[in-house]
């Protein structure tokens, strides 16, 4: 399905987009995604709901440049993506991947050091992300010493401070507890709105989703594919407390309508999905 | 200190007294252990006669280069054999039975190529310590998170600055046990070689006292293998606490 919007200013976009896993000694190949059209409006924000191992984390990976289609072609900002990641994309992974023997504040500063940034910007640029992650008071302290989401924070400065166009998200908030998640869902749309960067956001969580998201793609099991994109309407200016409006509900109901039968199908239920 | 320290300090101390009395009433036959009191005074006459720093030093200088030599020459080849699958594959059951066969038989015929020379030492010392040292690395790396992988592939960096950047940095824990293990196995390796059949060195000079029924000496020297032994695994387990602590490992 093209989610193709004319007339507007498109950011990134996969057209065609399949991802085949070779075999592993006498195992068959895997088709993992696709094919897959997308194409992501310059500063909206987008989700990808579907079922466990539908390609969600695949599509992710091959709009980064960290894997490359097996057939398709995948653009950022007109030029195409060849398995490399370009600059101006960040990713946030699922899994911590704050580094331990750093403190917050060299965490955050790792990516402008690499990039020989001048230390005086570094130093503006650090302390504005942390200021704004709110990590300020935890800059000394080490991954260890922090919660969880703190953690998944300080994994969102270190990208936040090269300032990326477009911003990866792959369920980063997937290890947190439920209002922990919802708070970071607050951080995330103030992050949005202040950088102006498109966001594509992976999850699990279709309440998630629909909370943050401008247009949310609903992925069928594996080989993923689009079955529906749901634009959800919300203002920009919003906030967790949309989980109270009527609207969210009918949204979640129809992406579970959508990938109720997909989420059974790829539990092997395909039986009782039918019903 | 904690309280663990000090319930550890007085486990010592009960113990050496225990040695000690032990002696002084004549449980113990004088001939066979002196009092640990006597070692300490025969010790500290030993070494400001200065009769055996020169074995001192050369033992204790064969060491650490036997400890450095592995160290670094262990951590290269963890790498190199990390990045090989298929040669990790064929060496694994060699690693695992590394230290089931004595080393120590192959020492003729180190002296037989290299002869009665440091350099049979030394190389019984890296023989020792350097197995440990790659075992730890390959453990290391094995355990560096893959989503490091991909945060290196995010900022665009080489396979050279990924390792020195985040995988040597990710692996370090281990890598610091592996150099503990080093450093505890070139001592082991050394002493034992120079007590078989080195004309020279710590090991040699306290097998010669031995041969000679010279107990201070022995008991002596002894004494001062088990305090820089000591000494120098409680500097690298301190420096280990303190790195893990921080990063909320935690090591016991």
């Amino acid at each position: 399905m093209s989610v193709a919007v004319p007339g507007e200013d498109i950011h990134a976009s996969l057209s065609d987009v399949t991802r085949v896993y070779p075999g592993v000694a006498g195992t068959p190949a895997v088709h993992a995604l696709g094919p897959v059209d997308l194409k992501l409006k310059r500063g909206e924000f987008f989700a990808v709901v579907g079922p466990s191992g539908c390609g969600k984390t695949t599509l992710l990976e091959v709009l980064a440049g960290l894997q490359q289609a097996t057939a398709g072609t995948v653009t950022f900002e007109g030029r195409p993506i060849a398995g490399k990641v370009p600059d101006g994309i960040g990713v946030v992974f699922q899994e911590d991947a704050s580094f331990p023997w750093l403190t917050v504040w060299d965490n955050a500063a790792f990516g402008l050091r690499r990039n020989g940034v001048d230390p005086a910007k570094i130093r503006r640029r650090v302390d504005d992300a942390l200021a704004f992650m709110g990590l300020t008071d935890f800059a000394r302290a080490y991954p260890a010493q922090l919660s969880g989401g703190m953690r998944q924070r300080v994994c969102i400065s270190r990208t936040l401070v090269l300032q990326p166009r477009l911003i990866l998200l792959d369920e980063p908030f997937g290890a947190l507890d439920a209002q922990t998640r919802l708070l970071m869902g607050d951080e995330v749309l103030r992050l949005w709105r202040r950088t102006g960067a498109t966001i594509l956001l992976i999850t699990h969580a279709l309440d998630e989703a629909a909370m943050l998201s401008d247009r949310i793609g609903a992925m069928s099991a594996r080989p993923g594919r689009f079955m529906e994109i749901v634009a959800t309407g919300w203002p920009r200016e919003r906030d967790s407390k949309i989980v109270s409006d009527a609207g969210f509900g009918e949204i979640t109901g129809r992406l579970w309508d959508n990938l109720r039968g997909e989420s059974m199908k790829s539990l092997g239920h395909s039986g009782v999905a039918a019903g | 200190m904690s309280r663990v320290g000090w319930i550890r300090i007085a486990v010592i101390a009960i113990a050496i007294a225990l040695l000690e009395a032990s002696c002084r009433l004549g449980l113990i036959d004088h001939r066979v252990v002196i009092p640990p009191s006597e070692m300490a005074d025969a010790l500290v006459h030993l070494l400001i006669s200065g009769q055996d720093n020169d074995q001192i030093l050369r033992t204790f200088g064969i060491v650490v280069l036997a400890a450095v030599i592995s160290a670094i020459g262990g951590f290269a080849l963890g790498v190199i054999i990390h990045a090989l699958p298929r040669v990790r594959q064929s060496l694994d059951p060699f690693f695992a039975t590394y230290y089931a066969v004595p080393i120590f038989i192959f020492y003729p015929v180190m002296i037989v190529i290299f002869g009665l020379s440091a350099i049979p030492i030394v190389l019984m010392g890296v023989a020792t310590a350097i197995v440990a040292m790659i075992i730890a690395t390959l453990n290391g790396l094995d355990r560096v998170p893959q989503v490091l992988t991909k945060v290196a592939c995010v900022h665009r960096m080489g396979r050279i600055a990924t390792a020195l950047l985040l995988k040597l940095p990710a692996a370090a824990p281990h890598l610091f046990t592996g150099l503990k293990l080093a450093v505890s196995y070139a001592f082991i390796g050394v002493i034992a070689s120079e007590f078989i059949l080195a004309p020279a060195g710590l090991g040699r000079v306290i097998s010669d006292a031995y041969t000679d029924f010279d107990n201070r000496k022995m008991y002596a020297l002894m004494l001062l293998l088990i305090i820089v032994a000591t000494v120098v695994n409680m500097f690298l387990h301190a420096v280990d606490q303190h790195l893990a602590e921080r990063r909320g490992i935690g090591k016991a």
